[in-house]
């Protein structure tokens, strides 16, 4: 069976977002960036798959600019065996996303597509999803166990309140929660042979994808800021505040 | 906001009522046009009942069907296109309901969808938080059909019963794919208000040190009728349940009063509970990021606070 794992090229979880002076979006010259955490846990779980003899091949695919590769790379350090860059400069929203994504999975034919729930950078958390809607092929989001039975799948999903399992038949896209698996980190030698790793690049236009944006982003602001308060010296004090003060407790 | 505009609100129920973020959903909702709700469920005629007598709801769609006995998004995807041509928005709430239907119901209409609204600008232009809420950026929608899904802190909930009697109209079922079928589903049965309704919420970081630890919470808990959660830090320890986590990729809460025991404070938590009306922050870092956001602050260690404070509750 192959997989297919999309992975985003977004800021790294460490760092803090700022944004931009002029409003027109964030600061992300000179800042570090990194694979979008729950894709990693995604690339993970592939390799898992495929070290327990289910799948055979993993193929990483990202969309965005030529630096995307870094991120390809890491994938293919991880366990991934080779990987596809949609090269466009163009910002890509999460519906033209998912179109690249289809377009790929008509060509490569896998019977799993594994990614995060949301990037870190825009939250959106719809590729997965849209991608299912695209291909009419059955969803399960925020996993947090996934186990492969012959042309089955069945998946634990995080929902509010607790976890739902679903049963779906093969091919299916599953997107990642946080308690899935703990992702490797890669190691020195396998970092090496990932170069040696086929990376093929193709652009929207080759995939016959119109990506252009649905949203226009008219501006970004700070989000209104929180003043720090006052430190209370005594567990008293604390009481007697929220009690008078504050009037949330009786 | 304009005569035109006609709102679908997808509605998250338990059959018998409106789940609250639904409530909040339609407050938002009704911003922007006339307020229809769609129902769909298996024996949900009371939820529908209860629905139309919301403020602000001028119809109700109800499909009752075995079909909906489980709100896949892959069976409600085609129910919710099928009715959407006759709307100019279609909103669900944030909630994992609405997250994972609404993104298929929008690429199937091959239009946008703006996730965790929190403002309405215009019927076509919305703020939402981006980048774990650092940035809050106004989008505006070129679709003809906006696919929302809204924030449930960001607006009070539409009153219940203070409505008229919105008129209830049955919708056909429509044929679910074959692909999906519903095991199971194991919700965590506690006696405490879950943490998105909560009034109150204590909740736990790292510096618990052990899911035994977390214990400690609970007592405080009872005692102010509060819902227990915790930092993604420990929940990736293993301290706590996923379902428990609050932040950029759990859940958001503003409740009245927050109390974050042994939470440094990541960007990532603040991100889910920042908006809550009272902070108080329990640590024994001084330096800890927390208290830049807490109203009130106690440096101190947690495992000789917690117990003073559950017993100064009396």
């Amino acid at each position: 069976m192959k997989i297919l794992v999309p992975v985003k090229r977004v800021i790294d979880y460490n760092v803090k977002a700022r944004v931009k002076a002029d409003g027109s979006g964030m600061e992300l010259a000179n800042v570090k960036m990194a694979m979008n955490p729950f894709d990693e846990i995604a690339v993970e779980e592939a390799v898992r798959l495929k070290e327990a003899g289910v799948a055979s091949e993993i193929v990483a695919v990202s969309c965005g600019e030529a630096k995307c590769q870094e991120q390809l790379r890491q994938a293919l350090a991880l366990g991934a065996d080779r990987a596809l860059l949609v090269e466009t400069t163009v910002e890509l929203q999460p519906l033209a996303v998912a179109k690249l994504l289809k377009a790929i999975v008509d060509r490569e034919a896998p019977r799993l597509v594994i990614l995060g729930k949301q990037a870190i950078d825009d939250d959106a958390n719809q590729t997965g999803q849209m991608l299912a809607a695209l291909l009419d092929w059955p969803q399960a989001t925020f996993a947090s166990k996934v186990a492969v039975r012959g042309e089955e799948i069945e998946v634990t999903r995080e929902i509010d309140g607790g976890l739902e399992t679903l049963a779906m038949t093969l091919p299916a896209v599953v997107t990642t929660d946080l308690r899935l698996n703990e992702p490797r980190y890669a190691t020195l030698p396998n970092i090496m042979k990932a170069k040696k790793k086929p990376l093929e690049t193709l652009t929207p236009a080759e995939l016959g994808v119109d990506v252009a944006p649905r949203l226009a982003t008219l501006k970004v602001e700070e989000p209104p800021a929180r003043k720090a308060g006052v430190k209370v010296a005594s567990v008293a004090e604390l009481v007697d505040k929220l009690r008078h003060e504050a009037k949330v407790i009786p | 906001m304009s005569a035109a505009n006609k709102v679908l609100v997808i509605a998250e129920h338990d059959n018998r009522q409106l789940k609250k973020a639904t409530l909040c959903t339609i407050r938002c909702a009704a911003q922007l046009g006339e307020v229809h709700l769609l129902i769909a469920g298996s024996g949900c005629a009371a939820a529908a009942e209860a629905a139309s007598q919301v403020e602000g709801v001028a119809k109700v769609l109800c499909s009752d069907d075995a079909r909906y006995a489980h709100p896949l998004a892959a069976a409600l995807a085609p129910l919710v296109t099928s009715v959407a041509h006759g709307y100019s928005h279609l909103l669900a709430p944030a909630t994992t309901f609405g997250k994972d239907l609404m993104p298929r119901v929008a690429a199937k209409l091959d239009v946008a969808q703006i996730s965790d609204v929190i403002a309405i600008v215009s019927p076509d232009t919305f703020k939402r938080p981006i980048y774990a809420g650092n940035g809050i950026a106004t989008v505006q929608s070129r679709d003809a059909i906006k696919v929302l899904t809204v924030r449930a802190t960001a607006f009070d909930p539409a009153k219940v019963g203070a409505g008229g009697t919105a008129l209830i109209e049955a919708l056909a079922p429509i044929d679910v794919p074959a692909h999906t079928r519903f095991v199971g589903q194991a919700l965590a049965a506690s006696d405490r208000p879950e943490l998105t309704q909560a009034r109150v919420i204590v909740s736990g970081g790292r510096g618990l040190g052990s899911a035994e630890n977390f214990h400690l919470l609970d007592k405080l808990a009872d005692k102010l009728g509060a819902a227990v959660g915790a930092s993604r830090a420990a929940v990736d320890a293993g301290f706590a349940p996923n379902d428990w986590q609050v932040g950029q990729t759990g859940k958001i809460v503003a409740p009245e009063l927050y109390i974050a025991v042994g939470i440094s404070g990541a960007i990532q938590h603040l991100a889910g509970m920042k908006d809550s009306k009272v902070i108080v922050a329990n640590n024994k870092d001084p330096e800890a990021p927390i208290f830049q956001v807490a109203d009130y602050g106690l440096v101190a260690d947690l495992f000789q606070a917690v117990p003073e404070l559950t017993a100064a509750l009396g």
